[in-house]
Protein backbone atom coordinates (compact mmCIF):
# COMPACT_ATOMS: atom_id res chain seq x y z
CA UNK A 1 0.00 0.00 0.00
CA UNK A 2 1.20 3.35 -0.67
CA UNK A 3 2.09 5.68 1.68
CA UNK A 4 -1.05 7.84 2.62
CA UNK A 5 -1.03 11.52 0.74
CA UNK A 6 -0.31 14.35 2.81
CA UNK A 7 -2.60 18.10 1.75
CA UNK A 8 -1.03 21.20 1.73
CA UNK A 9 -2.58 22.01 5.28
CA UNK A 10 -0.82 18.71 7.22
CA UNK A 11 1.51 20.70 9.08
CA UNK A 12 -1.27 23.05 10.31
CA UNK A 13 -4.08 20.81 11.03
CA UNK A 14 -1.05 19.27 13.10
CA UNK A 15 -0.32 22.57 15.16
CA UNK A 16 -4.31 22.64 15.39
CA UNK A 17 -3.89 20.10 18.08
CA UNK A 18 -5.87 17.69 15.30
CA UNK A 19 -6.10 13.97 15.35
CA UNK A 20 -5.00 13.01 12.17
CA UNK A 21 -6.43 9.61 10.76
CA UNK A 22 -5.72 7.32 7.32
CA UNK A 23 -9.06 7.85 4.95
CA UNK A 24 -9.17 7.38 1.19
CA UNK A 25 -6.10 7.43 0.81
CA UNK A 26 -4.89 10.73 2.30
CA UNK A 27 -4.04 11.69 6.05
CA UNK A 28 -6.62 14.25 7.44
CA UNK A 29 -8.26 15.10 10.44
CA UNK A 30 -11.18 13.28 12.18
CA UNK A 31 -11.03 15.78 14.79
CA UNK A 32 -9.33 19.17 16.34
CA UNK A 33 -8.57 18.75 20.03
CA UNK A 34 -12.36 20.68 20.64
CA UNK A 35 -14.09 17.42 19.53
CA UNK A 36 -16.61 16.85 16.88
CA UNK A 37 -19.60 18.09 19.03
CA UNK A 38 -17.83 21.87 19.13
CA UNK A 39 -16.62 21.81 15.73
CA UNK A 40 -20.29 20.55 14.32
CA UNK A 41 -21.97 23.76 16.86
CA UNK A 42 -19.47 25.71 15.44
CA UNK A 43 -20.73 25.17 12.07
CA UNK A 44 -24.37 25.35 12.69
CA UNK A 45 -23.83 28.84 14.64
CA UNK A 46 -20.79 30.28 13.10
CA UNK A 47 -18.35 29.05 10.79
CA UNK A 48 -16.21 26.10 10.52
CA UNK A 49 -13.40 25.72 8.01
CA UNK A 50 -12.60 22.15 6.44
CA UNK A 51 -9.70 20.42 4.06
CA UNK A 52 -11.52 18.83 1.87
CA UNK A 53 -8.19 18.27 -0.82
CA UNK A 54 -8.42 14.55 -0.90
CA UNK A 55 -11.59 15.36 -3.40
CA UNK A 56 -11.09 14.40 -6.14
CA UNK A 57 -10.77 17.85 -8.64
CA UNK A 58 -11.31 16.78 -12.13
CA UNK A 59 -11.11 18.91 -15.52
CA UNK A 60 -13.07 18.70 -18.74
CA UNK A 61 -11.59 20.77 -20.80
CA UNK A 62 -12.75 22.21 -24.39
CA UNK A 63 -15.97 23.94 -25.77
CA UNK A 64 -18.71 23.50 -22.91
CA UNK A 65 -21.47 23.07 -25.19
CA UNK A 66 -19.73 19.79 -26.76
CA UNK A 67 -18.51 18.66 -23.51
CA UNK A 68 -21.71 18.92 -21.81
CA UNK A 69 -23.03 16.90 -24.68
CA UNK A 70 -20.38 14.15 -24.47
CA UNK A 71 -20.88 14.59 -20.35
CA UNK A 72 -24.14 13.55 -20.36
CA UNK A 73 -23.59 10.09 -21.75
CA UNK A 74 -22.89 9.34 -18.13
CA UNK A 75 -24.80 12.46 -16.01
CA UNK A 76 -28.30 12.28 -15.61
CA UNK A 77 -28.83 15.58 -15.42
CA UNK A 78 -29.65 19.16 -18.16
CA UNK A 79 -25.58 19.90 -18.12
CA UNK A 80 -26.52 21.60 -21.40
CA UNK A 81 -28.60 24.01 -20.27
CA UNK A 82 -26.68 24.94 -17.35
CA UNK A 83 -25.28 28.48 -17.29
CA UNK A 84 -21.27 29.53 -17.29
CA UNK A 85 -20.64 29.80 -13.63
CA UNK A 86 -23.13 27.59 -12.54
CA UNK A 87 -23.07 24.62 -10.60
CA UNK A 88 -25.05 21.06 -10.32
CA UNK A 89 -25.24 18.37 -7.84
CA UNK A 90 -25.35 15.13 -9.84
CA UNK A 91 -24.35 11.56 -10.24
CA UNK A 92 -21.77 9.45 -12.52
CA UNK A 93 -23.42 6.65 -14.10
CA UNK A 94 -22.55 3.07 -14.59
CA UNK A 95 -23.24 1.22 -17.78
CA UNK A 96 -25.58 -0.41 -16.16
CA UNK A 97 -27.33 2.96 -14.60
CA UNK A 98 -25.91 2.46 -11.10
CA UNK A 99 -24.21 5.24 -8.95
CA UNK A 100 -20.79 5.17 -9.78
CA UNK A 101 -20.07 8.22 -7.85
CA UNK A 102 -21.76 11.73 -6.97
CA UNK A 103 -20.17 14.63 -7.65
CA UNK A 104 -20.71 18.44 -8.06
CA UNK A 105 -20.64 19.77 -11.63
CA UNK A 106 -19.64 23.43 -12.66
CA UNK A 107 -19.75 25.03 -16.34
CA UNK A 108 -16.84 27.25 -16.79
CA UNK A 109 -16.29 29.15 -19.90
CA UNK A 110 -13.60 26.52 -21.39
CA UNK A 111 -15.01 23.56 -20.15
CA UNK A 112 -16.42 21.89 -16.95
CA UNK A 113 -14.66 21.36 -13.09
CA UNK A 114 -15.75 18.39 -11.53
CA UNK A 115 -15.32 17.74 -7.78
CA UNK A 116 -15.54 13.76 -7.43
CA UNK A 117 -15.31 11.32 -4.03
CA UNK A 118 -11.55 10.76 -3.35
CA UNK A 119 -12.47 6.93 -3.16
CA UNK A 120 -13.73 6.76 -6.51
CA UNK A 121 -10.91 9.35 -8.23
CA UNK A 122 -9.25 6.60 -10.17
CA UNK A 123 -12.54 4.71 -11.07
CA UNK A 124 -14.11 7.62 -12.36
CA UNK A 125 -11.52 9.39 -14.35
CA UNK A 126 -11.32 5.90 -16.52
CA UNK A 127 -15.02 6.05 -16.45
CA UNK A 128 -14.99 9.68 -17.88
CA UNK A 129 -11.78 9.35 -20.45
CA UNK A 130 -13.72 5.78 -21.88
CA UNK A 131 -16.77 8.10 -22.56
CA UNK A 132 -15.36 11.07 -23.72
CA UNK A 133 -13.97 12.26 -26.94
CA UNK A 134 -9.91 13.43 -26.77
CA UNK A 135 -11.30 16.86 -27.00
CA UNK A 136 -12.51 16.64 -23.55
CA UNK A 137 -10.31 14.36 -21.98
CA UNK A 138 -10.72 14.52 -17.94
CA UNK A 139 -7.80 15.88 -16.84
CA UNK A 140 -6.77 15.43 -12.69
CA UNK A 141 -5.97 18.90 -11.94
CA UNK A 142 -2.72 18.18 -9.44
CA UNK A 143 -1.16 20.94 -6.77
CA UNK A 144 -4.29 22.67 -5.97
CA UNK A 145 -6.39 22.24 -2.58
CA UNK A 146 -9.82 22.41 -1.43
CA UNK A 147 -11.39 23.92 1.37
CA UNK A 148 -14.68 24.44 2.48
CA UNK A 149 -16.03 27.28 4.56
CA UNK A 150 -18.93 26.76 5.98
CA UNK A 151 -21.59 28.11 8.12
CA UNK A 152 -23.86 31.09 8.88
CA UNK A 153 -20.89 33.62 9.41
CA UNK A 154 -18.86 32.05 6.50
CA UNK A 155 -20.09 35.04 4.36
CA UNK A 156 -18.40 37.70 6.82
CA UNK A 157 -15.19 35.87 7.36
CA UNK A 158 -14.85 35.31 3.82
CA UNK A 159 -15.68 38.64 2.63
CA UNK A 160 -13.10 40.21 5.14
CA UNK A 161 -10.58 38.43 2.52
CA UNK A 162 -12.87 38.40 -1.19
CA UNK A 163 -15.14 40.92 -1.03
CA UNK A 164 -16.48 39.72 -4.15
CA UNK A 165 -18.06 36.56 -2.81
CA UNK A 166 -21.15 38.63 -1.60
CA UNK A 167 -22.42 38.65 -5.02
CA UNK A 168 -22.54 34.84 -5.21
CA UNK A 169 -25.76 33.30 -5.00
CA UNK A 170 -26.14 28.72 -3.69
CA UNK A 171 -24.08 27.11 -6.40
CA UNK A 172 -22.85 30.20 -8.17
CA UNK A 173 -19.31 29.95 -9.06
CA UNK A 174 -16.49 32.11 -10.44
CA UNK A 175 -13.14 33.10 -10.17
CA UNK A 176 -11.14 35.42 -7.84
CA UNK A 177 -7.97 36.98 -7.18
CA UNK A 178 -6.29 36.33 -3.86
CA UNK A 179 -2.77 37.45 -3.55
CA UNK A 180 -2.62 37.73 -6.97
CA UNK A 181 -3.42 33.81 -7.74
CA UNK A 182 -6.53 32.49 -9.25
CA UNK A 183 -8.46 30.96 -6.71
CA UNK A 184 -11.93 29.47 -7.71
CA UNK A 185 -14.91 30.11 -5.35
CA UNK A 186 -18.09 28.43 -5.37
CA UNK A 187 -21.26 29.10 -2.92
CA UNK A 188 -22.21 25.22 -1.71
CA UNK A 189 -20.99 22.26 0.51
CA UNK A 190 -21.94 19.50 1.96
CA UNK A 191 -22.97 20.34 5.66
CA UNK A 192 -26.35 22.20 4.81
CA UNK A 193 -25.22 25.55 5.58
CA UNK A 194 -24.54 28.65 3.53
CA UNK A 195 -20.81 28.69 2.53
CA UNK A 196 -17.88 28.28 0.01
CA UNK A 197 -15.71 26.11 -1.11
CA UNK A 198 -12.34 27.19 -2.56
CA UNK A 199 -10.58 25.41 -4.57
CA UNK A 200 -6.50 27.47 -4.59
CA UNK A 201 -3.09 26.80 -5.36
CA UNK A 202 -1.54 24.55 -2.44
CA UNK A 203 1.37 27.51 -2.13
CA UNK A 204 -2.07 29.92 -0.46
CA UNK A 205 -3.59 27.33 1.21
CA UNK A 206 -1.71 27.99 4.35
CA UNK A 207 -2.47 31.98 4.05
CA UNK A 208 -6.06 30.97 3.83
CA UNK A 209 -6.09 28.47 6.33
CA UNK A 210 -3.94 31.37 8.84
CA UNK A 211 -5.94 34.36 7.76
CA UNK A 212 -9.21 32.74 8.61
CA UNK A 213 -7.91 31.33 11.78
CA UNK A 214 -7.41 34.87 12.74
CA UNK A 215 -10.89 35.36 12.40
CA UNK A 216 -12.20 34.06 16.09
CA UNK A 217 -15.72 33.74 14.22
CA UNK A 218 -14.15 30.45 11.63
CA UNK A 219 -13.30 26.71 13.73
CA UNK A 220 -11.29 24.38 12.03
CA UNK A 221 -13.56 20.97 12.19
CA UNK A 222 -12.59 17.76 10.87
CA UNK A 223 -14.23 14.85 9.15
CA UNK A 224 -15.74 13.80 12.00
CA UNK A 225 -17.78 16.86 12.11
CA UNK A 226 -18.52 16.94 8.18
CA UNK A 227 -20.36 13.78 8.82
CA UNK A 228 -22.36 13.93 11.19
CA UNK A 229 -23.24 17.67 9.44
CA UNK A 230 -23.86 15.50 6.06
CA UNK A 231 -26.00 13.08 7.98
CA UNK A 232 -28.79 15.68 9.53
CA UNK A 233 -28.38 17.44 6.31
CA UNK A 234 -29.72 14.42 4.47
CA UNK A 235 -27.39 14.19 2.87
CA UNK A 236 -25.69 11.22 0.53
CA UNK A 237 -22.74 9.80 1.60
CA UNK A 238 -21.08 7.44 -1.11
CA UNK A 239 -19.70 4.10 -0.15
CA UNK A 240 -22.69 3.89 2.58
CA UNK A 241 -25.47 5.30 1.34
CA UNK A 242 -24.97 5.18 -2.56
CA UNK A 243 -23.05 3.20 -4.39
CA UNK A 244 -22.72 0.62 -7.64
CA UNK A 245 -25.88 -1.13 -6.33
CA UNK A 246 -28.26 1.09 -6.53
CA UNK A 247 -29.25 3.70 -9.05
CA UNK A 248 -30.19 7.33 -9.04
CA UNK A 249 -34.42 6.42 -8.42
CA UNK A 250 -33.56 3.80 -5.43
CA UNK A 251 -31.40 6.20 -3.93
CA UNK A 252 -33.26 9.17 -3.58
CA UNK A 253 -31.79 11.18 -6.12
CA UNK A 254 -34.17 10.75 -9.08
CA UNK A 255 -34.26 14.37 -8.72
CA UNK A 256 -30.89 15.30 -10.37
CA UNK A 257 -32.70 13.37 -13.48
CA UNK A 258 -34.16 16.52 -15.25
CA UNK A 259 -37.38 16.51 -17.02
CA UNK A 260 -35.69 16.53 -20.22
CA UNK A 261 -33.58 13.79 -19.80
CA UNK A 262 -36.10 11.61 -18.25
CA UNK A 263 -38.76 12.35 -21.89
CA UNK A 264 -35.12 11.62 -23.97
CA UNK A 265 -34.18 8.57 -21.51
CA UNK A 266 -30.63 9.18 -23.25
CA UNK A 267 -28.58 7.73 -20.46
CA UNK A 268 -27.73 4.54 -19.03
CA UNK A 269 -30.29 2.35 -17.27
CA UNK A 270 -33.00 5.18 -18.44
CA UNK A 271 -35.63 2.78 -19.03
CA UNK A 272 -35.40 1.48 -15.11
CA UNK A 273 -34.82 4.85 -13.78
CA UNK A 274 -37.56 6.58 -15.32
CA UNK A 275 -39.78 3.82 -14.53
CA UNK A 276 -38.90 3.57 -10.85
CA UNK A 277 -38.99 7.40 -10.29
CA UNK A 278 -42.70 7.26 -11.77
CA UNK A 279 -43.92 4.23 -10.28
CA UNK A 280 -41.46 4.17 -6.77
CA UNK A 281 -38.69 1.43 -5.91
CA UNK A 282 -39.61 -1.82 -3.98
CA UNK A 283 -37.10 0.03 -1.26
CA UNK A 284 -36.48 3.90 -0.63
CA UNK A 285 -33.64 5.48 0.82
CA UNK A 286 -35.18 7.51 3.50
CA UNK A 287 -34.59 9.30 7.06
CA UNK A 288 -35.06 7.82 10.34
CA UNK A 289 -35.44 9.50 14.07
CA UNK A 290 -34.61 7.06 17.05
CA UNK A 291 -35.85 7.38 20.41
CA UNK A 292 -33.16 7.48 23.28
CA UNK A 293 -29.53 7.40 22.88
CA UNK A 294 -28.48 4.77 21.87
CA UNK A 295 -27.46 5.33 18.04
CA UNK A 296 -27.06 2.56 15.11
CA UNK A 297 -24.70 2.23 12.48
CA UNK A 298 -23.95 1.52 9.19
CA UNK A 299 -25.53 -2.22 8.69
CA UNK A 300 -28.48 -1.71 11.65
CA UNK A 301 -31.62 -4.38 10.59
CA UNK A 302 -34.52 -2.37 10.49
CA UNK A 303 -37.48 -4.07 11.52
CA UNK A 304 -41.70 -3.80 11.13
CA UNK A 305 -43.06 -5.68 13.91
CA UNK A 306 -41.13 -9.24 13.73
CA UNK A 307 -40.14 -8.61 9.76
CA UNK A 308 -36.74 -7.11 8.66
CA UNK A 309 -37.70 -4.43 6.11
CA UNK A 310 -34.83 -2.51 5.43
CA UNK A 311 -30.96 -1.87 6.80
CA UNK A 312 -29.14 1.34 8.28
CA UNK A 313 -26.57 2.81 5.52
CA UNK A 314 -25.40 5.88 7.56
CA UNK A 315 -26.21 6.57 11.67
CA UNK A 316 -25.22 8.31 14.66
CA UNK A 317 -26.01 11.13 17.30
CA UNK A 318 -27.08 14.36 15.69
CA UNK A 319 -25.36 17.11 17.67
CA UNK A 320 -27.89 19.55 16.63
CA UNK A 321 -30.66 17.81 17.59
CA UNK A 322 -29.47 16.16 20.48
CA UNK A 323 -30.85 12.24 19.63
CA UNK A 324 -29.35 9.87 17.65
CA UNK A 325 -30.44 9.78 13.42
CA UNK A 326 -30.42 7.08 10.83
CA UNK A 327 -30.81 6.88 6.97
CA UNK A 328 -31.31 3.61 5.21
CA UNK A 329 -33.25 2.06 2.74
CA UNK A 330 -36.66 0.01 3.43
CA UNK A 331 -39.26 -1.06 2.04
CA UNK A 332 -41.66 1.34 0.27
CA UNK A 333 -44.54 -0.14 2.39
CA UNK A 334 -42.77 1.20 5.48
CA UNK A 335 -41.50 4.06 3.60
CA UNK A 336 -43.82 6.79 4.62
CA UNK A 337 -43.04 9.52 7.30
CA UNK A 338 -44.58 8.79 10.53
CA UNK A 339 -44.20 4.82 10.14
CA UNK A 340 -42.80 3.14 13.29
CA UNK A 341 -39.53 0.72 13.37
CA UNK A 342 -37.20 -1.06 14.62
CA UNK A 343 -33.19 -1.03 14.59
CA UNK A 344 -31.63 -3.68 15.90
CA UNK A 345 -28.70 -2.84 17.64
CA UNK A 346 -27.02 -5.63 19.18
CA UNK A 347 -29.14 -7.07 21.72
CA UNK A 348 -31.62 -3.37 21.45
CA UNK A 349 -34.17 -3.02 19.79
CA UNK A 350 -34.69 0.86 19.34
CA UNK A 351 -37.57 2.33 18.27
CA UNK A 352 -37.65 4.81 15.79
CA UNK A 353 -39.80 6.58 13.56
CA UNK A 354 -39.82 7.31 9.53
CA UNK A 355 -38.97 10.98 9.00
CA UNK A 356 -38.58 13.69 6.19
CA UNK A 357 -35.38 14.58 4.51
CA UNK A 358 -33.48 16.66 5.76
CA UNK A 359 -33.57 16.42 9.44
CA UNK A 360 -32.23 19.87 9.86
CA UNK A 361 -33.67 22.24 6.88
CA UNK A 362 -31.07 23.44 4.33
CA UNK A 363 -30.13 27.42 4.71
CA UNK A 364 -28.66 27.72 1.28
CA UNK A 365 -28.39 31.42 0.62
CA UNK A 366 -30.09 31.19 -2.75
CA UNK B 1 -6.08 0.79 46.64
CA UNK B 2 -3.88 0.52 42.82
CA UNK B 3 -5.41 1.11 40.24
CA UNK B 4 -4.35 -1.54 37.48
CA UNK B 5 -4.64 -1.14 33.24
CA UNK B 6 -5.34 -3.16 30.83
CA UNK B 7 -4.01 -3.05 27.36
CA UNK B 8 -6.90 -2.18 26.03
CA UNK B 9 -7.70 0.91 28.26
CA UNK B 10 -9.71 -0.08 30.95
CA UNK B 11 -9.07 0.01 34.44
CA UNK B 12 -9.69 -1.67 37.42
CA UNK B 13 -9.88 -0.80 41.26
CA UNK B 14 -9.96 -3.66 43.93
CA UNK B 15 -11.48 -2.32 47.38
CA UNK B 16 -11.42 -5.59 49.01
CA UNK B 17 -15.25 -6.69 47.68
CA UNK B 18 -15.88 -4.89 44.64
CA UNK B 19 -13.76 -4.43 41.15
CA UNK B 20 -14.52 -0.67 39.97
CA UNK B 21 -14.16 -0.86 36.26
CA UNK B 22 -13.72 2.45 33.61
CA UNK B 23 -11.98 3.09 30.50
CA UNK B 24 -9.12 5.03 30.79
CA UNK B 25 -8.17 8.85 30.17
CA UNK B 26 -6.05 8.38 27.24
CA UNK B 27 -9.32 5.92 26.13
CA UNK B 28 -11.08 8.65 26.32
CA UNK B 29 -9.00 11.20 24.57
CA UNK B 30 -9.38 8.66 21.42
CA UNK B 31 -13.06 7.94 21.57
CA UNK B 32 -13.55 11.93 21.56
CA UNK B 33 -17.56 12.84 22.75
CA UNK B 34 -19.04 9.93 24.38
CA UNK B 35 -23.14 10.07 23.46
CA UNK B 36 -24.17 6.53 25.32
CA UNK B 37 -22.84 4.01 26.69
CA UNK B 38 -24.48 0.28 26.64
CA UNK B 39 -23.50 -1.30 30.10
CA UNK B 40 -24.06 -4.70 30.89
CA UNK B 41 -27.54 -6.16 33.43
CA UNK B 42 -26.81 -6.10 36.59
CA UNK B 43 -26.34 -10.37 37.59
CA UNK B 44 -24.96 -10.95 34.76
CA UNK B 45 -21.37 -13.64 34.87
CA UNK B 46 -18.79 -11.74 32.58
CA UNK B 47 -15.35 -13.89 31.67
CA UNK B 48 -11.74 -11.61 31.62
CA UNK B 49 -11.49 -10.35 28.06
CA UNK B 50 -15.33 -10.51 27.85
CA UNK B 51 -17.40 -7.59 25.85
CA UNK B 52 -19.12 -6.45 28.71
CA UNK B 53 -20.28 -3.05 27.34
CA UNK B 54 -20.37 -0.34 24.58
CA UNK B 55 -19.24 3.00 24.62
CA UNK B 56 -20.54 5.14 21.56
CA UNK B 57 -18.98 8.28 20.71
CA UNK B 58 -20.14 10.35 18.16
CA UNK B 59 -17.80 9.03 15.69
CA UNK B 60 -17.89 5.02 16.28
CA UNK B 61 -18.75 1.85 18.54
CA UNK B 62 -16.34 0.31 20.78
CA UNK B 63 -16.54 -2.54 22.93
CA UNK B 64 -15.18 -2.63 26.73
CA UNK B 65 -13.71 -5.74 27.71
CA UNK B 66 -13.90 -7.02 31.39
CA UNK B 67 -10.33 -6.85 32.30
CA UNK B 68 -11.14 -9.54 35.05
CA UNK B 69 -14.33 -12.24 35.15
CA UNK B 70 -17.13 -11.85 37.98
CA UNK B 71 -20.21 -10.82 38.82
CA UNK B 72 -21.98 -7.59 37.90
CA UNK B 73 -22.96 -6.35 41.10
CA UNK B 74 -23.40 -2.64 40.11
CA UNK B 75 -23.42 -0.25 37.16
CA UNK B 76 -23.02 3.48 36.82
CA UNK B 77 -26.52 4.87 36.11
CA UNK B 78 -25.24 8.29 36.00
CA UNK B 79 -23.65 7.52 32.20
CA UNK B 80 -27.38 7.20 31.08
CA UNK B 81 -28.49 10.37 31.44
CA UNK B 82 -25.07 11.77 31.24
CA UNK B 83 -22.60 9.87 29.12
CA UNK B 84 -20.40 12.83 28.32
CA UNK B 85 -19.37 12.29 32.16
CA UNK B 86 -16.83 9.42 30.65
CA UNK B 87 -15.46 12.61 29.03
CA UNK B 88 -15.37 14.32 31.99
CA UNK B 89 -13.71 12.33 34.57
CA UNK B 90 -13.21 8.96 33.08
CA UNK B 91 -11.03 7.46 35.77
CA UNK B 92 -13.74 8.74 38.25
CA UNK B 93 -17.37 9.63 38.34
CA UNK B 94 -17.21 7.97 34.46
CA UNK B 95 -16.73 4.51 35.37
CA UNK B 96 -19.01 1.78 33.68
CA UNK B 97 -19.75 -1.34 36.10
CA UNK B 98 -18.67 -2.89 39.74
CA UNK B 99 -17.66 -6.40 39.57
CA UNK B 100 -17.43 -8.91 42.56
CA UNK B 101 -14.68 -10.68 40.81
CA UNK B 102 -14.21 -14.46 40.80
CA UNK B 103 -10.35 -14.34 40.94
CA UNK B 104 -9.45 -10.77 42.43
CA UNK B 105 -5.73 -11.93 42.50
CA UNK B 106 -6.11 -11.87 38.58
CA UNK B 107 -5.85 -7.67 39.14
CA UNK B 108 -2.41 -8.19 40.16
CA UNK B 109 -1.62 -9.54 36.96
CA UNK B 110 -2.69 -6.35 34.81
CA UNK B 111 -0.83 -3.47 33.90
CA UNK B 112 0.29 -0.96 36.81
CA UNK B 113 0.18 2.68 36.29
CA UNK B 114 3.35 3.23 35.32
CA UNK B 115 3.24 0.19 32.28
CA UNK B 116 0.20 1.73 31.21
CA UNK B 117 1.61 5.00 30.92
CA UNK B 118 4.79 3.34 29.13
CA UNK B 119 2.06 1.49 27.03
CA UNK B 120 0.59 4.71 26.01
CA UNK B 121 3.42 6.55 24.98
CA UNK B 122 4.29 3.93 22.25
CA UNK B 123 1.38 4.88 20.82
CA UNK B 124 1.46 8.29 20.03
Amino acid sequence: MDEPRKTALHAWHAEQGARLVPFAGWVLPIQYAGGIISEHEACRNAAALFDVSHMGQVFVPGDPDAAAVALETRVPSDLRNLPVGRAKYSVLLTDEGTVADDLMLTRVADGWRLVVNAARTAADLALLEASLPAAHRPVLRQGRSLLAVQGPLAERAVAAMLPEVEELTFLDGRECFLEGQPVFVSRLGYTGEDGFEFDLPDALAMPFATRLQRDTRVTPAGLGARDSLRLEAGLCLYGHDIDTTVNPAAAGLGWVVSKRRREAKDFPGAEAVVAEIASGAAQRFVGMTLEGRLPAREGAVVFAGDEAVGRVTSGGFAPSLGHPIAMGYVDAEHATPGTALGLQVRRHVVNATVTKLPFVPHRYHR
Amino acid sequence: MTRRYTKDHEWVEFDGKLATIGISEHAQEQLGDVVFVDLPEVGREVEAEDAMAVVESVKAASDVYAPIGGRVAEVNDALVDNPALVNEAAEGDGWFVKLEPTDAAAIDDLLDADAYKALVATLS
